[in-house]
């Protein structure tokens, strides 16, 4: 480790940091740095193979032979299987294995058996061959009904339904009522959300082949490759090392793909009955079913502050439910945004009979976000403050308040007061402000492999993932940075657990920790690449070696060889160097700030809100590449934007079925819905790793719901406290309905 | 206009369609008189593959597939053409649209029969050799997408409507994409690209 000097900072608060950095690493980019790749708009590496339709996903993995899967799942909500005949299915046309599954069901959407068949429609007719007698018992879809003490009981037994959980170190609820009975204002407010299927539109699948040594290659839909290897290795008591899984691209994911699923497991099974590859693709039924969601929740929050706009006391009692697994939680941002001398969460996590939660985009964050900043514009209001001026007597990042202020005049925020009744009758404006926080910083483990040919060809290796973010073509930019190319000189080679190992693309994580380990690697290839050529200069021991402009150059030694003549220099056939990301250095700052403007119309009559505008201010460490960088940001704006309001999974409470499983009655915001989109990005040098480089996918949905819902109340001047926020509920606001 | 049907037949109305094929004689081999003996239904097709010929992006292309494929099937199975996505599987994503004689189709509401000596146009029938179709060029200059999965679909309907419409206004975009979902949420790049792909015309 080394002690190196780093400017950090963003415009206007730039100082000096000393960091310490391992040897092996190139000098961290800073503040100071001039870069001719890196920060460039520049387009997908991949975008001509996505255009024409050669980019081939899972779905579109067609092998010798492969036969196509479908699953029967259960049309109840919480069954037994008494008896199943496969029999009769294992005689259809086309079918060549019919594998049982699960007998005991707890969610409508649970799978029971599945068969492979030589086309998709045999498939399909096998599943309907199957006859099943089934013991139906009594299940709870309801978050209410399933908190009673004589619900059904999701996972049987004993077992209450009700998990709850006391956050450590918060105030009690005396001290919390103390410090309310104190306040110069309070407010008391329960906000709900819905539970959000991903809707990913390549949903989750698998190609399975069982290879004829025992080991198995897989295709998936994925985020993480090595993760799915894992899994797959210990279903069937394999070998890491005998399952090799792919990814070249992928359609969605949004967190919904991060481990193994079950799909994987079915396949490789009735592959191996079959002894030939099997395609598992789920439908867009079994994609809402059983492809994961965001949790609901339930939010009450009482917060109080004093006279001079401090906050007093922030008090959350939540609960929500993930379905028949998986947590609800979602006071991240309760606990962390603003400063509060007393502060208390409580949650609880609820079991129904609907299928599991998975991870999605900021998971917790954005039902979090949307229920605190609804709070504190309501306490804003009840102090007669301004809602900016009241986040930012309350808020110590200074980067947010700048953000803030930047976000403010383009938003138009000191014409907010005419803003109202400027949008003519029947119908009301409003402006609302919401604020962004996440980590994003990413973290050790990602390994890369820079591969220098000796015709000056130069591969990035990692078994990484890019989910439609970019990754391919940032990776390019950095070793194209280090290297003096460009980005069209860099192959990029992911999605395959053949290469170096690398984590799951969630968390907006992947740029963070792959970035640092490119430039590692591309600067230890690079240094090889120098060696080789001081060799063939008898006596050099120049040490000013530089690649710049697709030149290798000394001065002192009065070289200057283009790129492809410096690499004729290395002996054999290449030069390979790995290196493996180390840990964050203390740089400037963890975590990203951000905050979002709405602007929008609500008609009076019928209730129908239309976002017109949408200022978003982030920032996420050193911008690899702007265009990418943004359009990521619109992606989580409009995906906020849905869930704000549109998107909702409607159970049945009779039934416990899900009544909008398809793409027309599940909502989601098209053409029609979106809105004018500025996006701001400030470039803020962290120095935290070598590329001082965060991510972004995240940071971007977080405040738009609340940002969405404070600019409805303010146009109503009445708020809307559940999402999503339907005409029906905005008439029921203004007391129409 | 989004994505829509010419005939307005959905799959749904299978049994009618291959009855009026067969019954205008244009599937060789069968009658609906005798495959009705056989008990097989009014219809009297299927459920075997039949053959017939498909042209697409000005190919014929031969095609050996049950009466009841849809068109988004026999182009990604048979003629491996899986440029077409199926996400939704009926009609309400626009991730398989494809033109079908001029107008922008949803491929998997579609049977492959009714297809047959009509002009069928894919995002492969697009870029002539290294050449890519102005809209193409506009998507990845723009960064109309994200993971790219829905992008086959929004090409072709961007293609479709600039086609009929070359010179649409901001709300003529929206609206001529309306049939097209982005679960990425790639609309601004989308958008200016239809728009700067319509410029360069």
């Amino acid at each position: 480790m080394g002690k190196r000097t780093i400017r950090v900072g963003y415009a206007g608060n730039y100082r000096e940091v000393e960091v310490n950095t391992p040897d092996a690493e190139p000098a961290p980019w800073d503040a100071n740095s001039k870069l001719a790749v890196v920060g460039k708009r520049l387009p997908r590496l991949e975008g001509k193979d996505k255009v024409t339709g050669r980019a081939k996903y899972t779905a579109d993995v067609k092998l010798e032979g492969m036969l196509i899967a479908r699953v029967l799942r259960s049309p109840y909500a919480r069954a037994t299987v008494k008896s199943i005949d496969l029999e009769k299915a294992r005689k259809m046309p086309g079918v060549k294995a019919v594998i049982e599954v699960d007998r005991e069901v707890r969610f409508h959407g649970a799978p029971v058996a599945a068969v492979a068949a030589e086309t998709e429609a045999q498939a399909e007719d096998a599943l309907a061959a199957i006859t099943v007698e089934w013991s139906v018992g009594a299940h709870v879809v309801d978050l209410e009904e399933a908190r009673k003490p004589d619900a059904p009981r999701v996972q049987g037994g004993k077992n209450p339904n009700e998990r709850g959980n006391e956050a450590q170190d918060t105030a009690t609820e005396d001290a919390c009522r103390k410090a309310l009975d104190a306040s110069h204002s309070t407010i008391d407010l329960t906000f709900r959300t819905p539970v959000v299927t991903h809707s990913c539109l390549e949903s989750h699948g698998s190609v399975v082949r069982w290879e004829a040594d025992g080991s198995l290659t897989v295709w998936d839909s994925t985020q993480a490759v090595f993760a799915v290897r894992d899994g797959v290795a210990r279903a069937f008591q394999l070998k890491a090392e005998q399952v090799r899984v792919l990814k070249e691209h992928m359609g969605g994911g949004f967190g919904s793909k991060l481990g193994m699923s079950q799909h994987t497991v079915m396949a490789a099974k009735l592959a191996r009955e079959a002894k030939a590859p099997v395609k598992l693709l789920l439908t867009r039924k079994e994609e809402h079913l059983a492809g994961g969601n965001r949790p609901s929740s339930v939010q009450r929050i009482r917060a109080g502050a004093d006279k001079d706009g401090k906050l007093t006391c922030l008090w959350l009692e939540s609960h929500g439910t993930g379905g028949v697994a998986g947590g609800a939680w979602c006071a991240g941002p309760l606990a962390s945004l603003y400063a509060c001398p007393t502060r208390r969460i409580w949650h609880a996590d609820v079991m129904t009979n609907a299928g599991a939660a998975a991870a999605f985009r900021a998971p917790g964050h954005v039902q979090g976000m949307f229920a605190l900043e609804s709070a504190i514009d309501e306490l804003a209001g009840k102090l007669n403050l301004d809602p900016i001026e009241f986040r930012k007597r309350n808020d110590a990042n200074t980067l947010r308040h700048s953000e803030y202020g930047e976000g403010a005049q383009i938003a138009g925020w000191e014409k907010r007061a005419q803003l109202r009744g400027s949008a003519g009758p029947g119908k009301a404006r409003g402006l609302g402000v919401a604020a962004s926080i996440w980590g994003g910083g990413g973290g050790p483990g990602p390994q890369v492999r820079c591969v220098i040919s000796r015709d000056g060809s130069v591969e990035v290796q990692c078994g990484t993932q890019d989910l439609g973010t970019g990754t391919r073509t940032i990776l390019a930019q950095v070793a194209a940075e280090e290297l003096g190319l460009t980005v069209n000189q860099v192959r990029v080679k992911l999605g395959d657990t053949a290469l170096p190992f690398s984590t799951g693309s969630g968390g907006s994580m992947t740029a963070p920790s792959v970035t640092p380990a490119v430039r590692s690697a591309a600067a230890a290839a690079l240094a090889r690449v120098i060696e080789a050529v001081k060799g063939s200069i008898p006596g050099c021991e120049a040490t000013d070696f530089a690649a710049r402009g697709g030149k290798l150059e000394s001065k002192t030694a009065g070289v200057s060889l283009g790129w492809a003549e410096a690499c004729a220099k290395i002996s054999g056939a290449n030069v390979s160097e790995q290196a493996t990301r180390s840990a964050n250095y203390q740089g400037f700052r963890d975590g990203t700030a951000g905050c979002q403007f709405a602007e929008v119309e609500v008609d009076l009559e019928t209730g129908h809100v239309q976002v017109l505008r949408i200022v978003a201010v982030h920032d996420c460490g050193l911008v690899v590449n702007p265009m990418l960088a943004e359009s990521q940001i619109c992606g989580g704006i409009i995906q906020g934007l849905s869930y704000a309001l549109l998107e909702q999974r409607v159970l049945d409470n009779a039934t416990g079925r899900m009544m909008n499983a398809n793409l027309s009655d599940y909502r989601i915001a098209g053409p029609k819905e979106i809105p004018d989109i500025r996006v701001v990005l400030f470039d803020v040098a962290n120095g935290r790793t070598n590329t001082g480089v965060m991510g972004i996918g995240e940071p971007s949905i977080i405040p738009t719901p609340g940002a969405i819902a404070n600019a409805v109340s303010h146009a109503l001047g009445k708020r809307v406290t559940d999402l999503p926020i339907t005409p029906d509920k905005v008439l029921a606001a203004l007391g129409k309905k | 206009m989004p994505a829509d049907r010419p005939d307005g037949i959905s799959r749904r109305d299978f049994l009618t369609v291959t009855g009026a094929l067969t019954g205008a004689g244009l599937l060789a081999g069968k009658s609906s008189a005798e495959d009705g003996a056989k008990g097989k239904g009014p219809a009297g097709l299927g459920p075997e593959a039949v053959g017939y010929t498909l042209r697409v992006n000005g190919e014929d292309r031969a095609v050996s597939a049950e009466p009841r494929a849809t068109l988004l099937d026999v182009l990604r199975n048979s003629l491996d053409l899986t440029g077409a996505k199926s996400a939704c599987d009926r009609g309400e994503c626009g991730a398989c649209t494809v033109i079908v004689e001029g107008r922008s189709v949803y491929a998997c509401m579609m049977l492959a029969l009714q297809a047959r000596g009509k002009e069928i146009r894919t995002v492969e029938g697009l870029s002539r050799g290294d050449t890519l179709h102005p809209v193409q060029a506009a998507f990845i200059e723009h960064d109309g997408y994200q993971c790219g999965f829905c992008t086959p679909g929004q090409v072709m309907s961007t293609v479709a409507l600039l086609e009929k419409t070359p010179s649409p206004s901001p709300e003529g975009i929206r609206a001529g994409l309306c049939g097209n979902i982005c679960r990425c949420a790639a609309y601004s790049g989308i958008f200016e690209a239809a728009a700067a792909a319509a410029k360069a015309k």
